[in-house]
């Protein structure tokens, strides 16, 4: 015998003592999904043949089935389950998690069981217990589908069970296999005309000379419909014809709808009340013959509720469906994914009240969906409702997924009043960028594409917390965070803490045959999100504000102080790319850029003039004054050992740390002293660029820098093969004559952008800063032979554990953004990088 | 950093006797932070200058083990270079007999007034002048200080931070070296130490004989302990009973404008609890809370069942826990009064359910742009009864003696009066909250009070008492 059990069901085994339960279960389930009433009785009370905790065993036994069904997990419940009153728990325990119940029943002859339990010394029990469970078991058996049991199997002799198969089966609504693309398609009411100029839109060929219609998908993409075929509109037969053509082609899933369903019951014989447009269906089917009348009724017979596609991804479903219904079976799932959440009231126009379950969803996956028709369709906490209300004279919509770009055509007229006012659009439904605290306090496992999980402690959270909250950005903008960069080993050359020897060295030793060497600007990091127009900005990032869009620090900070100063730049960056085409190039309204902001007095000028310059005069004039004092000692002959030479060496360290800084400071007086460097394109609408070469990068934005005279200045850079020693040398050259003449130094990346090195993340790139440079990281004297055999003793582990890790949450953001995942999921990698970032603080009072 | 100290009296090198320190030698110490240096750059018998310099490695600063010298985070520090309490230590350590006044070999020199002249090249002193003169004059030293101008930051020369410093005077050498031992960490306004109890005997030590009675005693305590409030009250009480002439201590705060500011918080928070006496609410919450001062008062208030302060500072969270002592509260008074590390722009369930809500000027700090999120936090999901707020009348900035555009460096934006209304109505409209808006502070006839309060209810909700 077969025995199919479904993903994630709830097996109960049923049958008298000795009938060979768990030998069963032990040679088919493994020992987790076998919850064992005996094994609870023990487990409670150290005796698995106490039966005066019966009562307790079960409490325990239904606990761990419950957290297993939530879980989805197979549960299998090996107790004798005999009576109709001990199973009926049992089936409520599945209907609640939505799972299928399935029935084994051992109807094996009672002798054989007896003998059985007389070969086992704990079971002492007399042949009347057997019997009596027997005679209860068979009592109400041929009940069981009754009970609420979706799948029964009896097993007649001690022969059925040994020979038993059992095959685990997944769920119809499951077809996580099938990762699309996907064309999803709203309800149709009957609009065939508009159906197939939506089709041919999306790129479907029709062909209708043939005797029957056929659609061929532009390659490799499937149709998904959404369901509500019929009613209301001119064409129905004309609709469920193409899409049985194209179910059966294997081109297209389909979903049932309300509508299909009540049409289902009609064409079966039931009794249903004809309105809601079904009089319109009814007698266009008229038209038809029976034998089609026939196929359509088995076609919705056949529909399944809802599907669960692309790895779990994506879900579609008329009336779409909470999180904790998806992938489930049960009579409750399948009717919110044809009517939706509920109240049971009736609203002002006679129709069921709904429960918006979109405000508050927080699944995983993306969810598609239509039945109430909407202006226009708008992503809300990853769920898309793309019923546009073509019936009622509204369009036809599909989304592309994974694209998740929007395709429509215009309904043709009015063909039926819409009951009542379709849902305003955009602005009543649009979510306040208002987040909920619990999401990010505390210990958080998020995760990632490229890393798996990244875990951010509670106390750095705490950390972030603080900043978010007073100096953060709207998080509807705050889409990214760089990550942090960490220096190479320390250089063994002498006097010389950074080289480019090692990051090469670092690369070629993971395999990473090309680098990017970059020109390091010293200015302010930034972050520029750019729209192609204010309107184009503020549609994509759902915010109020006047202008083109916002340019913010690596800390998640405002960059400009002042409005005007933002809203010239932006303006002036957002008239570049529209003259250089980017817009159209990139099929986007929008850019996010990562970029250096200079002069670096823009945005330090304050913390140069307190820190760095105070210390450049105090160290000049307390060294020139202590080179008088000891020269004057050495004139009249004391031996002052190194005492001069060191303190003239300290004198020119704080000259050169003095030209240091003042390289990256001038006056700003309007936007012409103002440069910005891009040096990575983020990110635009539907996608990311981490996997495009750095070399792309270089060459995209050096056609808006074009000759850098205006705001946009271009990044110097060379691409080095690392095999090759000459280039090598040549570009450690290029390093030395840059910081000789004042830079900071380069910045070096694999030039594939994101590289691994046996399954392990590779540094996204690491900074190799000049030696004058240094002495405003590390002090004006920190090259001393004393200073730096000290300095050399630092770790870059840490900083580059961080820097991947902030690495992959960074690119997990945009990628989450670019998908319109809830803003909540976005908010939480930006959040993640920050707390990284931040010096942990205890906030337990 | 380096210290001359030189003299013209007759037979100058005997300088040398006084300091314990040969002026043909060039000597080495080594001290907790780094190395000192003595050498005499001139040494004849008319004059002779002492040289100390003293290195403060600046690696062990940042990476020195914390407890025992303040680390810092920033490798780029002016530490090394300036007169500061790393000299102080530095004369106690390597002149520390004569510091004590005492010279076995010329006990006459060290008990006797003599020419001594004083080079600091680098001083930090703010970016007035006259504190120095205020520091060593009275004391009877002619002071001659330079502005030292800022290394290169722009276009245009800027003064620093810094002062080169020569003070001379007819003064024994121990009591210059006193002097200067207090007073240049009380120019600098730091310490690399640990400032404990054992500092305010330190003090009266070296203070001995002419702190009781300089003019800026009060500055000089209060700088030398760090401004730690206890430290300074217990030394100043006993500098004044040393002081036979009799001067009365003041409370030691400046009195200036934050005088100002700190009454009118007063008058703020009575302003505010008032409002909140008048309803029926039974707990309430303090948004905002900062170091606590709000809570104290609602805790005396036998009317509040619940009292829950939320700040988005842990820093300032822990201030207030101290303050309101929780550590050794009981648990019915823990229970009683809660606090909340959490954020005003992020939904948070831990909030509902009280009947009030304070927010005491805690919106100014928000930037314009995230207020919508602020009020739908608070007005749209938390939604008290009652919530009383209050935020600085910008018009009023006018009558400070300086006047300034925001009044503190956090504020992101001041209200007018009609802004703060505009916006009161606007959220009350979209809430379905009444409101009233009050005055708060004595009320100018042009420029209106200084700050202001809006109390709104949940229409439909009784809340009187």
């Amino acid at each position: 015998m077969k025995i199919e059990i479904p993903h994630g069901a709830l097996v109960v085994l049923i049958g008298p003592s000795g009938a060979g339960k768990s030998s069963f279960a032990a040679r088919h389930f493994l020992p987790t999904e076998i919850v064992s009433s005996d094994t609870c009785r023990g487990l409670v009370s150290d005796d698995e043949n106490n039966q005066s905790v019966s009562r307790e065993a079960f409490e325990l036994a239904r606990s761990i089935a419950e957290k297993r069904l939530a879980l989805h997990r197979l549960t299998v419940i090996d107790a004798t389950s005999v009576r109709r009153e001990d199973r009926h728990p049992l089936v409520q325990l599945a209907r609640d998690a939505h799972v299928l119940p399935v029935a084994i029943v051992f109807d094996i002859a009672e002798k054989i069981c007896h003998e059985r339990n007389a070969l086992r010394p704990d079971r002492d029990f007399g042949p009347h217990v057997v019997r009596r469970q027997r005679r209860e078991m068979l009592r109400h058996i041929r009940n069981l589908r009754r009970e609420g049991f979706r799948y029964v199997y009896t097993f007649s002799s001690p022969e059925d069970v040994d020979n038993a198969v059992v095959e685990r089966t997944p769920l119809w609504t499951d077809k996580t296999e099938l990762t699309g693309p996907f064309d999803i398609i709203g309800d149709i009411h009957g609009c065939y005309d508009e159906l197939l100029e939506l089709l041919e839109r999306l790129g479907y060929e029709i062909d209708t000379t043939a005797e029957s219609i056929c659609v061929t998908p532009p390659e490799g993409r499937t149709a998904v419909f959404l369901g509500d075929y019929g009613d209301r509109g001119p064409k129905t037969p004309e609709v469920y014809r193409l899409v049985m053509s194209m179910v059966a082609d294997g081109t297209a899933l389909a979903l049932p709808g309300n509508h299909d369903v009540k049409l289902g019951r009609y064409l079966h014989g039931r009794n249903v009340r004809v309105n809601h447009g079904l009089a319109e269906t009814l007698e266009q089917l008229e038209r038809v013959s029976d034998g089609e009348r026939e196929t359509i009724k088995d076609f919705i017979d056949g529909l399944v509720s809802h599907y669960v596609l692309d790895g779990g991804r994506l879900v579609v479903a008329h009336a779409g469906l909470p999180a904790e219904y998806q992938g489930r079976s049960s009579r409750t799932v399948r009717d919110i994914a044809l009517y939706g959440v509920t109240t049971g009231r009736t609203d002002d126009y006679g129709l069921p009240e709904r429960i918006d379950w979109a405000a508050d969803y927080r699944g995983d996956a993306s969810v598609v969906y239509g039945h109430t028709p909407v202006a226009e369709p708008v992503w809300r906490n990853g769920t898309l409702n793309v019923d546009t209300g073509c019936v009622f004279g509204g369009s036809l919509t599909a989304v592309r997924y994974p694209e998740r770009s929007l395709v429509s055509v215009p309904a043709h007229r009015t063909y039926y009043d819409s009951p009542r006012p379709i849902s305003p659009a955009v602005a009543e439904t649009r979510d306040e960028g208002v987040l909920d605290i619990s999401d990010y306090l505390g210990r958080k496992v998020i995760q990632t594409r490229l890393l798996g999980n990244v875990s951010v402690n509670e106390l750095n959270a705490a950390a972030a917390l603080e900043t978010m909250a007073r100096f953060a950005i709207d998080p509807r903008l705050l889409i990214y965070l760089p990550p942090t960069m960490s220096p190479p080993e320390t250089s063994r050359l002498d006097g010389i803490l950074e080289h480019p020897a090692e990051a090469f060295a670092y690369y070629r030793e993971r395999g990473v045959g090309q680098v990017i060497c970059q020109t390091k600007h010293m200015g302010s990091r930034a972050i520029v999100l750019l729209g192609m127009d204010t309107e184009a900005f503020t549609n994509r990032f759902q915010v109020d504000v006047d202008r083109p869009g916002i340019v913010y620090t690596r800390t998640g900070r405002r960059f400009f102080n002042d409005d005007e100063t933002e809203r010239a730049v932006l303006e002036q960056l957002a008239a570049t790319l529209t003259s250089q085409e980017f817009w159209s190039q990139h099929e986007t309204e929008w850019v996010a850029l990562d970029c250096e902001i200079m002069p670096w007095s823009l945005k330090a000028g304050e913390l140069i003039r307190r820190q760095y310059a105070a210390v450049g005069t105090a160290a000049t004039s307390a060294l020139e004054a202590s080179i008088k004092a000891v020269q004057a000692a050495a004139e009249r002959g004391i031996d002052v050992g190194e005492l001069l030479d060191r303190e003239t060496g300290r004198l020119e360290s704080t000259r050169r740390y003095i030209r240091a800084y003042e390289h990256y400071v001038w006056p700003v007086d309007d936007l012409s002293d103002i440069r910005i460097s891009p040096f990575h394109v983020l990110a635009t609408e539907g996608r990311t660029y981490f996997e495009k070469p750095h070399s792309w990068h270089m060459d995209v934005l050096a056609r808006l820098c074009g000759d850098g005279n205006g705001l946009l200045f271009p990044t110097g850079y060379r691409v080095v093969d690392l095999l090759d020693e000459q280039a090598v040398d040549d570009t450690i050259t290029w390093w030395s004559e840059m910081c000789a003449s004042g830079g900071e130094g380069m910045v070096i990346k694999p030039l594939a952008g994101v590289a691994r090195a046996e399954g392990r993340l590779v540094q996204p790139a690491m900074k190799v800063r000049g030696s004058d440079y240094l002495r405003i990281i590390y002090g004006p004297d920190y090259d001393r032979p004393e200073n730096l055999a000290r300095l050399r003793r630092r770790s870059t582990g840490r900083k580059r554990g961080l820097a991947v890790r902030e690495f992959a949450l960074g690119v997990e953001a945009l990628e989450r953004f670019v998908r319109h995942e809830p803003l909540r999921r976005t908010h939480e990698c930006v959040f993640g990088v920050l707390a990284l970032e931040s010096e942990p603080i205890d906030p337990r009072l | 950093m380096l210290l001359t100290i030189s003299t013209t009296m007759p037979s100058a090198r005997d300088l040398g006797f006084l300091l314990h320190k040969h002026p043909d030698r060039y000597q080495r110490f080594s001290l907790a932070f780094g190395e000192g240096h003595v050498f005499y750059p001139e040494a004849s018998d008319d004059r002779c200058s002492a040289a100390l310099l003293v290195d403060v490695d600046p690696i062990r600063l940042t990476r020195g083990r914390r407890g025992t010298v303040y680390t810092q985070q920033h490798y780029v520090s002016d530490r090394p270079y300036v007169a500061s309490s790393f000299l102080s230590v530095a004369i106690a350590q390597i002149y520390g007999t004569a510091l004590g006044g005492r010279c076995d070999s010329h006990p006459e020199l060290a008990a006797q007034r003599l020419p001594l002249e004083v080079q600091l090249p680098v001083v930090p002193c703010g970016t007035e002048d006259e504190i120095i003169g205020d520091l060593f004059e009275p004391l009877g030293y002619d002071v001659e200080l330079k502005r030292l101008e800022l290394a290169s930051a722009g276009a245009t020369p800027e003064a620093s931070r810094y002062c080169s410093l020569a003070l001379t005077a007819e003064v024994r050498l121990a009591d210059l070296l006193t002097h200067l031992y207090v007073l240049l960490p009380v120019l600098d306004d730091d310490k690399h130490y640990w400032v404990g109890a054992d500092e305010v005997d330190k003090l009266l030590r070296r203070g001995a004989g002419w702190l009781e009675t300089h003019p800026a005693r009060d500055a000089i305590t209060r700088r030398y302990l760090r401004r730690r409030r206890p430290l300074v009250l217990d030394a100043l009480a006993k500098l004044a009973e040393a002081d036979e002439s009799g001067t009365t201590v003041d409370e030691p705060v400046e009195r200036n404008q934050d005088e100002r500011y700190r009454s009118l918080h007063q008058q703020r928070l009575g302003a505010v609890l008032a409002a909140l006496r008048g309803t029926a609410a039974r707990s309430v919450l303090d948004l905002g809370c900062g170091e606590g001062r709000l809570l104290e008062l609602l805790r005396a208030e036998p009317q509040f069942e619940r009292i829950t302060g939320v700040d988005a500072s842990s820093r300032v969270l822990s201030r207030a826990a101290r303050r309101l002592r929780l550590d050794t509260a009981t648990t019915v008074e823990r229970e009683r009064l809660q606090l909340l590390h959490g954020a005003l722009t992020y939904r948070d369930d831990r909030l509902s359910g009280h009947d009030a809500a304070a927010v005491v000027e805690v919106v100014e700090h928000l930037d314009q742009e995230r207020l919508s999120a602020f009020s739908e936090v608070i007005f749209g999901h938390t939604r008290p009864t009652t919530i009383v707020l209050t935020t600085p009348n910008r018009e009023y900035n006018a009558l400070f003696d300086e006047p300034r555009e925001l009044r503190h460096r956090d504020h992101r934006f001041e209200w007018t009066r009609t802004e703060f209304r505009g916006w009161v109505e606007t959220i009350s409209a979209r809430y379905g909250y009444s409101a009233t808006v009050l005055p708060v502070g004595p009320e100018h006839p042009e420029h209106g009070p200084p700050s202001q309060m809006a109390v709104f209810n949940l229409a439909g909700k009784e809340t009187a008492a």
